[in-house]
Order: structure tokens, then C-alpha cells, then sequence
């Protein structure tokens, strides 16, 4: 089966032409179709960033300096902007990290669902709140029409995260990025925003890349894994295999340092220093390979 | 329902409720309705001369004449009407200029905050250079140039001042730019375009709305200095500048000539600021909790 999204080799660094910092070193992934496949990685690790390529929303200063993004078969590496904006919302969606900023605060709810469907459903105005409202209600928001004329500052961290969630899902998108969708939310919240997601996601057969930091609710949401580590992808597989027998010793210290609901009373232990320390060097040797073979 | 309503007006409530705001925007409507009324609420003719009557002090001095409630001039015009034909010349000058310098200010501020790299060094540099020039040596040159006349004060002052505004949207364009909004417009297939202009800024309209507010009160300031050193309108027509600068040669003899109008305009200013900054507590935290 081919992948619907296909990452291959990406390596990307921000900087300027005489000093690039690498972020991503040559990275592999693929989603294929209706798969939710987690992007798991400490802080700096770069999952973010492979989101952002995906969409197209890297910083400016953010050079993509080898590999390739295909999506549906497509190349989108190097796609220009107008050809980009027609695959966003239909083809690909983001559900992003802070509810509280992602949302424009000038406009009512309403109004910024309504915008994104009439720009990629061609609807008219009544048809397209209607729409709103069926989708406000998909997300288990109570009372769509009054929530639909709130402006952002008037809701809850969680129901703006179910406002965003209808969003990414309101042009019926065949991949959504999932940027730690449910770190900025309350923990009794999470729960719930991630069991709509995966509800929804089943219900759509939509292929989502869960971007987070907790094994835990990959172990809950995702199909297959994909560990990252300061750029480099360490293992992959599916979920059950890497959680149960991770191979590499990163994903097995990652293990150790995650709290599982299976095995109370267990000891954690972060991460222990020399393997970062080794892992690093290992990153900065994978650097100074790809600098020789520039310059040869 | 009930409770969204509520809450969208809330901002304007608590506009309301700031005493500056009410006493700047109450001034404000005072200038407003003696402008647009002023031939039904002026006693006389503002350019009928009456020289057996002049240099009337006003009506509770102890030779006023209660005909002409704040006296004659050294011509015999009456100072009220004078004052209410002058309130239409500030006001249109205010708005007028106000009105080119944010639009003008706001559309450039909005391309270098947006577009950044050489748009914005471009746009900066240019403010920077502006700045350089003191604004009031700058006005009277333009209008110089020009030629005087009440279209020569508005474009001197938009010319001038456009800086103000481009600045500050500018820098709250830059601001907006990174929240995390504009990348999720982005993401859904927004234009670039489309971006600034829907989702950036009507964030950036309470900001504006201060800004248009003060450059009023600073618009008439303008006028009045340029009026004063004889620049802006026809020398006989009533402006608040030209009867401060007329009445100055008659300050030992008759002081109401100069203070009525300086009163005026500076109850003007103040009144602006007043509201501008009022308005700027009211607005603020609404959008940018």
C-alpha cells in the first residue's frame, strides 16, 4: 500500500547561508492512509518542526537543505503558495498545540468555521452554518448556536480545542497534523479531546500525525510510532512492538521514564545523561558526514 | 445569546464608564454639533463688519452688549459666531487629516510588520529620515509650497504625521504576525493577502482607533499654528488660529480677542486626548487579554 503521507530524508536547518544549524537529519516517515501514527521526542527533538514542513508553515529562516515530502503520491517539498493554500484544510489540517492563541480573537467562533468551509466547500452563507453547527455538535459542544456567535476570550481552553478540532476536520482533510493538541489542556480535559479525536478520526478515516512527548497516549491513540531524537529518527514501528520491546536504548530509557497506568508502584528513572550525551555525538557525527560529503 | 450580546458590548461599556471618555466624547459632540449647525446656531454673520460696535467686551463684562454674547473683534464681527464657524474648519481639518495620515500610516505600517525584510527596512528607514525634519518648520515648507488654503493644511499634516500611525501598526503588526492565528489562517488555505488584511487587522483597529482620536487633537493644533502664522485659509475667513493671531495685536486693549479662541482650542485637544486615552484603557485589555 502506498503511504499517503511520505517523508523521506528530510534534513532541514535554520540559519543563514554561512552558518546553517541542522534540525532535522534526514528523516524518514510515512502515514498511510487512516493511520494515526505518533511522533514521539523530547523538547528540541524536532517533531514539531516535521509538522510544520508538512504544512508548509516552517519559519522563514527554516532552509529544507535535503529529502522530500510527498503527499497522496505528490511531491509538496518545494510547493508554491498558491498551489499549497488549494491542498490546506481539503487535503491536509492542523489541529494546533495552544487553543488559547490559535484562534483569531476579533471574530466569533462562527464566523471563523463559516470562513473556512465557503472558502474550500464553495457553500453559501445559511448552508455553511449550518454546516458550522452540525460540526460544533460533532465535537460534543452542548449548545452550538449560542457557542457559535461567543468570541474566542468567552470560552474555555477546552472548548477552543474543540472548536479548532471541528476546524481541522471540517473540510473532511485526508491528514491532520496533531500538534500536542491536549499539552496546553487540563488533564481531566485531555482525556476527553483525545477520545474525540479518535472518535472522529474513525469516524472520517482520517490519517493523523499525532506530534507528542507522552508515550502514554500514543499507547492509547496510535497504530505505529515513530521515536525522533535531535533530528534523527531512533525507531519505528507499530506501537505495540515498540512499546512492549523497544529496541533502541533511548526508547527503552523513554519507557522507563514514563509513568504506566499497567505497572503501578514502578520506579521511574529519566533519561540517563551519558545516553544523551552519546546520542548527540552520534547526531554530531551524522553532521560532519553530511558536511564532508557537501564539500567533496 | 443573551450572554455573547453582552459580552460583545462589554469593551464599549466599559468605555462608557471612564469619566475622560465621557467628558472627551461630550466636548466632542459639542464641536461636532456647532460645526454641522453653525448657520442656525451663530447670532450673526461671522464676516459682517459693524466698526461703530467694535471691540465689544463680552456680555457680563460691565459695557458688554447682551446682543453680542463674547463681544466684538477690532471689526466689529461678532466673536460667537466667529468661534462657532471656527469650530468647522478644526473639525474638518481634524478628521480630514486624521483620516489620510491612518490611512495612509496604517497601510504601510501594515506591509512592513507583514511582509518584513526589505518592505520593512524600506518603510523604516523612511520614518526614521521623516522623523528627522521638525514637523512644525516641515508644514509651514510644504504649505509654502503648496499654497495656502484649507486642502494645503490637510496635506501638510498627513504628510507629516502618517509616521505616528505607521509606527505603531507597524509594531503591533509585527506582534499579531507570530501569534499563533495567523499561522492557523495559514493552515487552512488563507492567502497572504487575505491574512493581513481579515485576520491581522481588525486586530489592530482598537489601536487605531486611539491613534485617530489623538492625531485629531494634534491636527488641530496644526491648523491653528498654521492659521497663526498665516498660512492656512483666506485671512477673513473665521479659524481659531487666525483670530489668536489677530487678536494679538490687541492684547493689552481688548484680551478676549486671544483667550476665547485659545480656550476653544485647547478645550479641543484636551477633549481628544481625554477620549484617546480613555478609550485606549477600555479597548486593550479586551483584545489582548
Amino acid at each position: 500500500m502506498s503511504a499517503l503521507l511520505d517523508i523521506r530524508g528530510l534534513r532541514l536547518g535554520i540559519g543563514s547561508r554561512k552558518r546553517i544549524t541542522p534540525i532535522l537529519r534526514g528523516i524518514d516517515l510515512a502515514v498511510a492512509p487512516g493511520e494515526v501514527h505518533g511522533l514521539v521526542g523530547e523538547s528540541g527533538a524536532g517533531k514539531t518542526m516535521v509538522g510544520k514542513v508538512v504544512l508548509g508553515i516552517q519559519p522563514a529562516r527554516a532552509i529544507v537543505t535535503g529529502g522530500s515530502v510527498a503527499f497522496a503520491g505528490r511531491d509538496i517539498t518545494h510547493l508554491r503558495e498558491r498551489a499549497r493554500r488549494s491542498l490546506m484544510a481539503t487535503g491536509i489540517a492542523l489541529i494546533p498545540q495552544d487553543p488559547m492563541t490559535s484562534l483569531n480573537p476579533a471574530f466569533t467562533v462562527g464566523a471563523q468555521i463559516v470562513d473556512v468551509i465557503r472558502l474550500h466547500l464553495g457553500l453559501d452563507r445559511k448552508a455553511a452554518r449550518e454546516r458550522a453547527l452540525a460540526l460544533l455538535a460533532d465535537v460534543h459542544i452542548r449548545a452550538p448556536a449560542r457557542v457559535i456567535v461567543q468570541y474566542p476570550h468567552e470560552l474555555s481552553g477546552g472548548m477552543r480545542q474543540r472548536i479548532l478540532i471541528a476546524i481541522a476536520f471540517s473540510c473532511r482533510p485526508k491528514l491532520i497534523i496533531a500538534d500536542e493538541p491536549t499539552t496546553a489542556l487540563d488533564v481531566t480535559v485531555q482525556r476527553q479531546v483525545l477520545r474525540l479525536i479518535r472518535d472522529l478520526q474513525r469516524d472520517a478515516g482520517t490519517a493523523i500525525l499525532f506530534i507528542t512527548h507522552d508515550l502514554g497516549v500514543v499507547a492509547k491513540l496510535c497504530e505505529t510510532v515513530t521515536v525522533l531524537h535531535a533530528g534523527r529518527v531512533l525507531e519505528r514501528g507499530p506501537v505495540a512492538e515498540v512499546i512492549e520491546r523497544p529496541r533502541h536504548a533511548y526508547t527503552q530509557a523513554l519507557m522507563k521514564a514514563t509513568p504506566r497506568y499497567d505497572r503501578p508502584g514502578e520506579t521511574l528513572t529519566p533519561v540517563p545523561p551519558e545516553l544523551t550525551a552519546a546520542l548527540l555525538a552520534e547526531a554530531a557525527a551524522y553532521d560532519a558526514g553530511q558536511a564532508g560529503a557537501g564539500n567533496a | 445569546m443573551a450572554e455573547a450580546a453582552a459580552a460583545r458590548e462589554s469593551g464599549w461599556r466599559r468605555a462608557l464608564a471612564n469619566r475622560r471618555v465621557v467628558a472627551g466624547a461630550a466636548v466632542l459632540l459639542l464641536m461636532l454639533a456647532a460645526a454641522v449647525l453653525a448657520p442656525l446656531l451663530a447670532p450673526f454673520d461671522p464676516l459682517d463688519q459693524d466698526l461703530v460696535n467694535s471691540f465689544l467686551p463680552p456680555a457680563w463684562a460691565a459695557s458688554g452688549d447682551p446682543q453680542h454674547l463674547f463681544g466684538t473683534d477690532n471689526l466689529g464681527r461678532d466673536i460667537l459666531a466667529r468661534l462657532i464657524y471656527g469650530s468647522r474648519t478644526a473639525l474638518i481639518v481634524a478628521i480630514a487629516a486624521a483620516l489620510g495620515a491612518g490611512v495612509l500610516g496604517t497601510a504601510l505600517g501594515l506591509l512592513a510588520g507583514f511582509y518584513g525584510r526589505w518592505v520593512d527596512s524600506a518603510v523604516s528607514r523612511m520614518v526614521d529620515v521623516w522623523m528627522a525634519f521638525p514637523a512644525v518648520l516641515l508644514s509651514i515648507v510644504l504649505v509654502a509650497v503648496i499654497g495656502a488654503g484649507l486642502h494645503a493644511v490637510i496635506i501638510a499634516i498627513v504628510v507629516i504625521d502618517w509616521t505616528r500611525f505607521c509606527r505603531v501598526v507597524r509594531a503591533e503588526t509585527l506582534v499579531q504576525r507570530r501569534q499563533d492565528y495567523v499561522a492557523s489562517a495559514q493552515t487552512i488555505g488563507l492567502s497572504r493577502w487575505r491574512t493581513l488584511i481579515r485576520e491581522i487587522l481588525p486586530n489592530v483597529v482598537p489601536l487605531l482607533i486611539v491613534l485617530f482620536t489623538l492625531e485629531m487633537g494634534i491636527a488641530i493644533i496644526v491648523e491653528a499654528i498654521l492659521s497663526f502664522v498665516g498660512l492656512s485659509v483666506s485671512s477673513d475667513a473665521p479659524t481659531w488660529g487666525g483670530m489668536i493671531q489677530a487678536g494679538r495685536q490687541y492684547v493689552n486693549q481688548a484680551p478676549w480677542l486671544m483667550i476665547l479662541p485659545m480656550l476653544c482650542v485647547i478645550a479641543a485637544v484636551l477633549a481628544l486626548n481625554a477620549l484617546g486615552d480613555g478609550l485606549r484603557k477600555a479597548l486593550d485589555p479586551l483584545m489582548r487579554r
